[in-house]
């Protein structure tokens, strides 16, 4: 079967991006992507995006996209499976070109969250990733509703607040000199500990922010080597379902999307997950990220905050996490997420991360999830000299 | 601003399991859920026959909130809570008549018909059954 390499990555910076809309941001990375890769045309375009229609009242997103790329032409889609949007899109660009049918295809994931000012308008449309008439009717949030999983994780494993807050610091401390990044200062556990309750258990400092950002890649049925002899292959990717709503799961604490897109990743890409040398999780709150380590068979239940705290994952340890800071404080462009996990991913391998470079990583992955784990994708990448 | 302001025939349409508990169990694995589906999630069996589900049950896991979607400010801080019922169903719902710092799990709770929000000035307004503290009687 063809393989699938990644041959060009861009980015924006992510933050409160006043003069950059939708289609700003779409360009930047987009037009970044393709000139990293060398090229000028594709085959296709997929966007990945979830809320453009509520917070910008913008969808027929594929044309767009390809209309200020000045693409118009190809053919072009929006992806949306809510915070999984990215990863759905690059799956779905990957599937392209296995079929045959294209052999370059751009993709890009973008969110524009800042043109909606009020907290709670912005809090309702994130919200709709969940279930409308049973979970967002009661007055679900988004982050209520993890905070409901953080309970219960809580009381099973009989774990303390300071123990939910290793990895957002890990994770602060990694964006400090991420230039793109949107929270680049570090915290202590004292901060962590006095940040504001949101939905109780989940404090401020366990979320990931909103913000602007956009990210792309090139994926191409030809490799690309660099001066070094060095490419990048998308070896395997898979994603997997669960419920909309949480109530209907019967244990809140099994991510089990998050398995199944994990093991059937790795069996595609043909290497064990214990190969691993560099990790992106989806630790839009802590919670999150923590059961994201375990459905990668990185950690045993309960015991993600062991590892967290004692080093393993930062840059220099045996399994660096989201060594650009992770949702947490790279930041959270909904739709882009997914993306910009795996241009990270792509950069490490490549060894182009910057300062954010882990040493030598062969194999990398990224797990993107959508909603409280209804939908999850897994990408794993090898790096090929 | 944008907000769920829920249609007036929805509200109508999903008033069996908002309004009175109505549920579905499955006939080849006894799973119980609301609102009701044609296929049952665990099973995958097409049988599934409408039951009332018991307006009784306890707290599960419960969070408060201090931000809230659009429409939801008036009942800021608010706790919602995963409810197991006395038959072992589990729902999601608002508690109300309550103090938010004396939920805890385990609480026994009751359903209550209750006002849950209003579409704007002069949009329909959407009433459920929300849970309290079981009453002493």
């Amino acid at each position: 079967m063809r393989k699938v390499y990644v041959i060009g990555s861009g980015l924006t910076n992510i933050g409160t991006l006043w003069n950059y809309g939708l289609r700003d941001l779409i360009a930047e990375a987009g037009l970044a992507a393709l000139d990293e890769a060398g090229v000028d045309r594709v085959d296709a375009i997929f966007v990945g995006n979830m809320m453009s229609g509520i917070l910008n009242a913008q969808e027929n997103l594929g044309a767009y996209a390809a209309d200020y790329l000045g693409l118009s032409g190809v053919p072009a889609f929006k992806v949306e499976a809510a915070c999984g949007s990215g990863g759905a899109a690059v799956l779905n660009a990957a599937l392209a070109i296995k079929s045959g049918l294209f052999d370059r295809v751009l993709v890009i994931g973008v969110e524009k969250m800042s043109d909606m000012t009020a907290i709670e308008d912005v809090t309702s449309a994130l919200a709709t990733a969940s279930e409308a008439e049973y979970e967002l009717f009661w007055g679900a949030s988004f982050v209520s509703l993890n905070a409901l999983i953080m309970r219960a994780y809580a009381m099973q494993y009989n774990l303390s607040e300071e123990d939910f807050g290793w990895l957002p610091i890990l994770m602060h401390k990694n964006a400090t000199d991420v230039p793109y990044a949107q929270l680049r200062f570090p915290i202590d556990m004292k901060a962590y500990l006095n940040s504001p309750m949101i939905a109780e258990p989940i404090r401020l400092l366990d979320s990931a922010p909103t913000g602007d950002g956009a990210a792309a890649l090139v994926l191409s049925a030809s490799e690309s080597r660099d001066g070094e002899g060095v490419s990048v292959e998308l070896s395997g990717f898979w994603s997997s379902t669960d419920t909309v709503a949480l109530y209907t799961r019967e244990d809140l604490l099994e991510l089990k999307a998050a398995k199944i897109a994990a093991k059937k990743a790795f069996e595609m890409a043909g290497i064990p997950s214990s190969d691993l040398d560099v990790v992106e999780v989806h630790d839009a709150f802590s919670i999150m990220g923590y059961l994201n380590l375990e459905a990668l068979g990185i950690v045993e239940p309960g015991k993600a905050h062991e590892f967290i705290k004692s080093g393993d994952a930062e840059r220099s340890g045996p399994l660096p996490v989201n060594p650009e800071g992770g949702l947490k404080a790279r930041g959270h462009p909904v739709g882009a997420t997914g993306v910009y996990q795996i241009v990270e991913i792509y950069r490490q391998l490549a060894g182009r991360a910057g300062s954010a470079q882990v040493p030598d990583p062969k194999v990398g992955a990224a797990m993107n999830v959508g909603g409280t784990g209804a939908n999850v994708v897994v990408t794993v990448l090898r790096r090929v000299s | 601003m944008w907000a769920l302001i829920p249609s007036i025939p929805s509200i109508k349409r999903e008033m069996p399991y908002r309004y009175r508990l109505e549920g579905v169990e499955c006939e080849e694995c006894g799973y119980r859920t609301l609102p009701s589906r044609m296929v049952c999630p665990r099973c995958g069996s097409r049988k599934m026959k409408r039951i009332l589900l018991p307006r009784k049950g306890r707290v599960l896991y419960h969070t408060t909130l201090h931000a809230t979607p659009r429409g939801y400010e008036f009942y800021e801080p608010y706790v919602l809570a995963l409810v197991e019922l006395d038959d072992g169903t589990r729902v999601f719902t608002q508690l109300t008549d309550v103090d938010p710092a004396q939920v805890s799990p385990g609480m026994e709770v009751e359903v209550v018909l209750r006002k849950v929000r209003v579409g704007g000035e002069g949009g329909p307004i959407a009433y459920g059954l929300k849970f309290r503290p079981r009453l002493k009687r």
